[in-house]
């Protein structure tokens, strides 16, 4: 971990370190970055990192982890840990630079064949490159990949790229540059009206316009005001503001501490999620350096302004992700939300007006101000301008973390970003796309017919979907909608903080019914209680959660309402996802008449002589396909013929 | 605000209001709810007093602010059919018991189902059955039949400062409970019982004494008798179609008669004695300047509320016992003289549910007997009249009996919020005048009269009286007196706003104008009464000679009527037993591992006791354990070591305490 330590930074001093950072890094023969996001540290990227670092050494190579600033001259190699690059799927990756070489699915076995050919004779090792799913091509670097090239990285560009635990990497890519100039050069009115102007809308699900946010908070009269950073990121799949916390911590202490001087706000909270323990602890430093360096806390650069900033652990609970709900949770209370007016902004913390963003938000904050808002309305559309991240998962090719420009269509995501969709053997299969689940839980989902749709907060929302944080995942025909609706709805059932009547009980009873149409009790009178239920929920809900809680279903049962009915109406799972719903027949032509099934079978539903065909009754089967695994000559299948 | 607000089409003045459902009542329209309460903070989480606001979105009116020029719809198909679904939902998961349910007549949630005409819920019920928490003497839940409008916690936290429940769990598991599933019974729970007043359920409901209060009737061996508290006449009726506040202290005497008590005395009588006890008590502490302000202590709810949290301000609550408990005594030294044998047992009719927890007090309980058997309330007593079959609105009036059967207009106040200052301020001022004139001239120090003052003047010296209803208040007011901004030399306080006549034993209302209509009638029975200062009650004097055999504050006044507190920081005796000795005679070792004595050490001296103890041999002859603070904090660490105690201990000090007893004990 990189020790260097900037203190008490004047302004000027922005300059030179970048200068001095850049033509250090500029004298040291190759940047060996080693990505450290969750996903890669899961599959053992910190073993390959030391691996690394023990063979160069060993092979008489000269490394660092840190860049000396006055002396680098003989370097061989500058090796970092980074925050997440976005392909997780493939990790753990190594890239190496200039050489402009990925290599993924690195193991602590493949280090001295790296070391012995990259490093020694300057080869390209191919079996570690990515392979293109579809045309089985060997891709040498990121600029090759279209998993890569199709993106738009803007707040992830340095995620991935930069070593989070350096602030003088951050700062050497032009950071707290336009901190500065929101400190010395722009009025707290002039960056809530460049905010307004670059149409930035919050990310967290809300989409509400961000200078708007801060102008209202700007406007409250109170002795103290506070600004949260929302990283209380819960949806199931979704992993947006994590890996920007763990890639870029300082892009979002830059846009909180341009956010405290638009809005007058003297402290700040970062509430991250407890199950992101990597991504407290990066931020934790992010703030202890950022503080030493004086970019935090009395006086920040010597402009006079105090910001304090501290780092609280979230209460683990998916409602504490509401603004309302996080506040008193930040309080020490039980994280729930209350009813609005008034608004955070108005009484949030301690009765004081409270700005709450989103880390994704924030992240794009720096950019905006120190590049302008027409720079930044170059991407995305009109209503909503710039870029979103998602998390890409599924049945697709390329999962992981992906930026596009909003008005992006899904086609681009799914087929050209994504790689295209897997099928029920696991091969790209276009054919097979049934569906995609945006904006989680609270989201809904969209079909073939939306695949050109432009995705922005507008357009999703006209057709009953929502961009909501950003999780995306991709759906094969295999799936069941039921059983997709069942899993979201589980979820916002259990993770309602109780409070109103219509989610707590709502919920519950939303579950229950989709249980009865999986477990085959559903009749077409369930499905319209079911609708009229869910459409009350959303309706009479005091909180976001619950407002949004039976989208999933809502939506699945408007594009898949056909499935739904042959669940209730045929009592027939068509994908035969659903064991109660899934009817077992035996392939007479297949069947040796083995009687291994018969003898399995634990109510005797299966009759037949030996070497005779034999076969199931349907009134006596229980469908647990006991009879399914004892056949040796896959005889046995689910479903109707 | 102002401006108009249409409502269905007819159009409202904003005056004031804080939401739309004000606005709406205002309209003549009952808008239905079970989480708004005007003296709560807004909830917004039944989700039934929905509103469509103009033309297009609906919400909740409880918690949108009037505007001028608002559109109001309260009564489309939309909003009707929301509502059912919302009360649906809620049936689902209630236990429906109702026809054997305490609250069967006075349920909101059957009272709106009816009214919202359901009648075939939609939903099953999928909530599982929860265990009832019947560990409290004064209070029982029932969390099947929650339905988690929260009016109890907040009741519990906001107006009572106490917050001995909350919501615990998430989604269809949320529960409220005190703390880590603990009974009401072990928390700091006052025994209010507002959580059952407010309860639109039967969720929260006061442990009735009936069942064993009839087997006592029943028995021909045992005299019941029974005593009658002020508030309690002018709330009973209710449950008979009277008005609140129609005295029928008349009517209650023969019902208690027909129901078969021996005898029926007023508590109002216990009053009078308080109030010569405590003025005595408190003129002698103004002569000595010590202990003062005086705090009242006839509510057992404030009693509990200081023990628990103000164990400094002990010293200064009256020793008096509350007027139930000097009934109680009093009766039963009386029974005793007459030398009947016979087993007596003591009802006291009580618009509390504290008084229920009262009665268990070991402080108050003479050779192991309580001095009252049963706290029953209005509401309970109501209930055996109606079990009776008794046409109570029709009865002819009865008399108490004598000697305590009399009280004045001073010991009536008693039920009314201030009345305890009044009745006093009239024994130790100049007298008042005959028809309605107070002693007192009571002035609102914040809005809604939680807390009141007046000026009051004796033996030339000028007095501030401060009367305080509701908890939270009272935490206010006991913390001013602390830090010495508050000047006070009197302080009344009553748990339940509005006093006795607001008590949770009272029948269930859900209308404020009650309680206010029911003080009315408190302020009729005693500006009505002819002798409206203890002073003048003629039995006072003859019960002091005839029973006491003396004079206010001697002796055996003080053995009969005062009582004693005791710190109540900690609810329970917590400790870890470490070591369990084997033989009979054993020395018990306790030491604090408290926060404070932690840091100074306690964990080391602990640690090298336990050593020591092992190779010394001792463990057969003593008892170690780990106990929590001993509110020594700054004199820690604190070792108990049979009945004495070390400070600042240290291993050695200890061991050598522990060896000497361990050898008595060994050769004992």
């Amino acid at each position: 971990m990189p020790t260097a330590k900037l203190q008490r930074l004047q302004p000027g001093d922005l300059e030179t370190i970048s200068a001095d950072y850049q033509a250090a890094a500029k004298a040291v023969a190759r940047r060996v970055i080693v990505c450290g996001g969750t996903g890669c540290i899961a599959n053992g990227s910190m073993k390959v990192f030391e691996g690394l670092k023990a063979g160069l050494t060993a092979a008489g190579k000269k490394v660092t982890v840190e860049l000396d600033l006055h002396d680098c001259s003989g370097l061989d190699a500058h090796m970092s840990k980074t925050g997440c690059q976005g392909f997780c799927q493939v990790g753990p990756l190594v890239s190496i630079e200039p050489d402009g070489i990925l290599y993924t699915h690195v193991k602590p076995a493949d280090v001295a064949e790296i070391v012995d050919r990259t490093f020694g004779s300057g080869e390209v090792i191919d079996r570690l490159l990515y392979r293109d799913p579809v045309s089985g091509e060997h891709k040498r670097g990121k600029h090759e990949i279209d998993f890569y090239e199709r993106q738009d990285r803007r707040v992830m560009h340095d995620c991935g790229a930069i070593d989070p635990e350096d602030l003088r990497e951050y700062i050497a890519r032009g950071g707290y540059r336009a901190a500065r100039k929101a400190l010395f050069g722009l009025s707290p009115q002039d960056i809530c009206s460049i905010m307004k102007e670059s149409g930035l809308r919050g990310r967290g699900g809300g989409g509400f316009p961000t200078g708007k946010k801060w102008e209202l908070a700007l406007k409250q009269a109170a002795d103290t005001k506070y600004i949260i950073c929302n990283g209380d990121e819960g949806d199931p799949g979704a992993f947006m503001d994590r890996s920007v916390l763990e890639g870029n911590p300082h892009c979002v202490i830059e846009g909180m501490l341009i956010g405290a001087r638009a809005t007058g706000a003297t402290i700040g909270y970062v509430y991250v999620r407890a199950e992101y323990p990597l991504a407290v602890q990066r931020v934790r430093a992010a703030v202890a350096v950022a503080e030493e360096a004086g970019l935090l806390g009395k006086n920040i650069l010597g402009s006079g302004t105090d910001f304090d900033l501290r780092v609280m652990e979230g209460a683990g609970a998916f409602v504490c992700g509401e603004a309302s709900a996080m506040v008193s949770s930040i309080m020490g209370n039980r994280g729930m939300p209350r009813p609005k007016p008034p608004r955070t902004a108005e009484k949030g913390l301690w009765g004081m007006p409270t700005v709450v963003n989103n880390v994704e938000t924030l992240a794009q904050v720096a950019f905006i101000i120190d590049n302008g808002a027409a720079e930044y309305r170059r991407l995305g559309t009109a209503g909503s301008p710039g870029t979103k991240t998602y998390a890409l998962t599924g049945h697709v090719a390329n999962t992981g973390l992906i930026e596009v420009p909003f008005g992006a269509s899904l086609r681009r995501i799914v087929f050209d970003i994504g790689g295209g969709v897997l099928d029920k053997d696991g091969k790209p299969n276009n054919e097979a796309f049934k569906a995609v689940q945006i904006g989680g839980p609270s989201g809904g989902c969209l079909t073939k017919d939306h695949l050109d749709v432009p995705m922005d907060f507008d357009s999703l929302s006209d057709i009953g979907a929502m961009v909501g944080s950003g999780g995306l995942v991709v759906m094969n025909d295999e799936t069941c909608m039921v059983q997709v609706a069942r899993f979201f709805m589980q979820f916002t059932q259990r993770e309602s903080c109780g409070k109103c009547v219509p989610c707590r009980e709502g919920t519950q009873q939303i579950l229950a019914m989709i249980d009865d149409i999986i477990e085959g009790r559903g009749t077409l009178e369930t499905l319209d209680l079911l609708e009229e239920l869910c459409e009350n929920v959303a309706a009479s809900s005091l909180c976001g959660l619950g407002a949004s809680a039976p989208s999933p279903v809502l939506s699945m049962l408007k594009h898949f309402r056909p499935e739904f009915e042959a669940h209730v109406v045929d009592k027939r799972c068509p994908t035969c996802q659903c064991a109660a719903l899934s009817p077992l027949r035996i392939d007479p032509a297949l069947c040796k008449g083995c009687t291994a099934c018969v003898k399995k079978c634990p109510v005797g539903a299966i009759t037949g002589a030996p070497r005779q065909a034999h076969a199931i009754d349907p009134v006596t089967c229980i469908k647990c396909g006991a009879c399914v695994a004892s056949c040796k000559f896959n005889a046995i299948k689910k479903g109707s013929v | 605000m102002s401006g108009f607000v249409t409502i269905d089409g007819i159009r409202v003045p904003i005056e004031g209001e804080k939401n739309l459902l004000a606005m709406c009542r205002k309209a003549h329209i009952d808008i239905p709810t079970f989480c708004y309460h005007s003296k709560l903070s807004t909830y917004g989480a039944c989700r039934l007093c929905l509103v469509e606001i103009n033309g297009k979105e609906i919400d909740a009116s409880c918690v949108v602010p009037p505007k001028d020029g608002m559109s109001i719809r309260t009564n489309t198909a939309k909003i009707r059919s929301m509502r059912r679904m919302n009360l649906e939902l809620l049936l689902a998961n209630h236990r429906q018991d109702c026809p054997t349910c305490d609250r069967s007549a006075s349920c909101k949630l059957r009272d709106l189902s009816a009214k919202m005409g359901i009648r075939e819920p939609r939903f099953r019920r999928l909530r599982e059955e929860r265990a009832k928490d019947e560990g409290s003497v004064a209070l029982i839940r029932d969390p099947n039949k929650c339905i988690l409008c929260g009016d109890c916690v907040r009741y519990c936290a906001e107006i009572q400062g106490v917050g001995a429940i909350d919501f615990a769990n998430r989604g269809a598991d949320v529960v409220v409970t005190p703390a880590f599933g603990k009974s009401l019974g072990e928390v700091d729970c006052v025994n209010c019982g507002q959580c059952a007043a407010v309860c639109p359920t039967a969720a929260i409901v006061p442990r009735s004494p009936v069942d064993r209060i009839w087997r006592d009737i029943d028995d021909s061996e045992t005299t019941v008798v029974a005593q009658i508290a002020p508030a309690v006449r002018v709330a009973l009726g209710e449950r008979f179609g009277l008005e609140p506040g129609a005295n029928s202290s008349g009517k209650i005497v023969t019902a208690l008669r027909m129901l078969g008590f021996d005898k029926v005395y007023d508590t109002a009588f216990g009053a009078d004695l308080t109030v010569v006890e405590e003025a005595g008590e408190f003129a002698s502490r103004l002569g000595e300047g010590k202990r003062l302000p005086i705090f009242t202590s006839c509510c057992p709810a404030w009693v509990k509320y200081a023990e628990q949290f103000f164990p400094e301000l002990l010293p200064n609550l009256s020793s008096c016992m509350s007027p139930q408990a000097m009934m109680g005594s009093i009766i039963r030294k009386d029974e005793a003289r007459g030398g009947s044998g016979r087993r007596v047992v003591v009802v006291s009719v009580m618009p509390c549910v504290a008084k229920k927890y009262e009665v268990s007090r070991p402080e108050l309980a003479r050779d192991g007997k309580p001095l009252v058997d049963y706290a029953l309330t209005t509401a309970e007593l109501a209930s055996m009249i109606e079990e009776a079959g008794i046409r109570f609105a029709d009865l002819p009036s009865g008399s108490m009996d004598m000697p305590f059967g009399f009280a004045t207009g001073a010991g009536m106040v008693f039920g009314d919020s201030g009345g305890v200052s009044e009745a006093v301020a009239r024994y130790v001022g100049a007298p008042v005048s005959p028809l309605n004139g107070r002693a007192l001239e009571l002035v609102d120090e914040i809005p809604g009269g939680g807390i009141r003052t007046a000026a009051l003047s004796v033996g030339g010296q000028n007095l501030t009286v401060v009367v305080v209803q509701g908890l939270s208040n009272a935490k206010a007011v006991a913390r001013g007196v602390l830090d010495g901004t508050r000047k006070a030399d009197i302080v009344e306080v009553m748990a339940c706003p509005g006093g006795c006549v607001g008590g949770a034993g009272q029948p269930i209302c859900h209308d404020p104008s009650v309680v206010a209509r029911r003080k009315s009638g408190m302020r009729d029975a005693d500006g009505a009464r002819e002798l409206r200062d203890t002073r003048d009650n003629p039995f006072v004097p003859k019960f002091y000679a005839d029973i006491l055999g003396g004079k206010p504050g001697g002796h055996e006044a003080h053995e009969l009527l005062h009582t004693h507190y005791a710190s109540k920081k900690r609810i329970q005796d917590t400790s870890i037993p470490l070591v369990r000795g084997g033989k009979a005679e054993k020395v018990a070792v306790k030491v604090c591992v408290g926060t404070s004595c932690f840091l100074r050490g306690s964990q080391a001296v602990l640690r090298d006791l336990l050593a020591a103890v092992e190779s010394e041999g001792l463990q057969d002859y003593v008892d170690v354990s780990a106990t929590f603070c001993s509110e020594r904090c700054d004199r820690g660490p604190t070792v108990h070591v049979g009945g004495d105690t070390i400070n600042k201990a240290d291993a050695a000090a200890v061991m050598d305490l522990v060896r000497r007893k361990a050898k008595q004990a060994a050769s004992a």
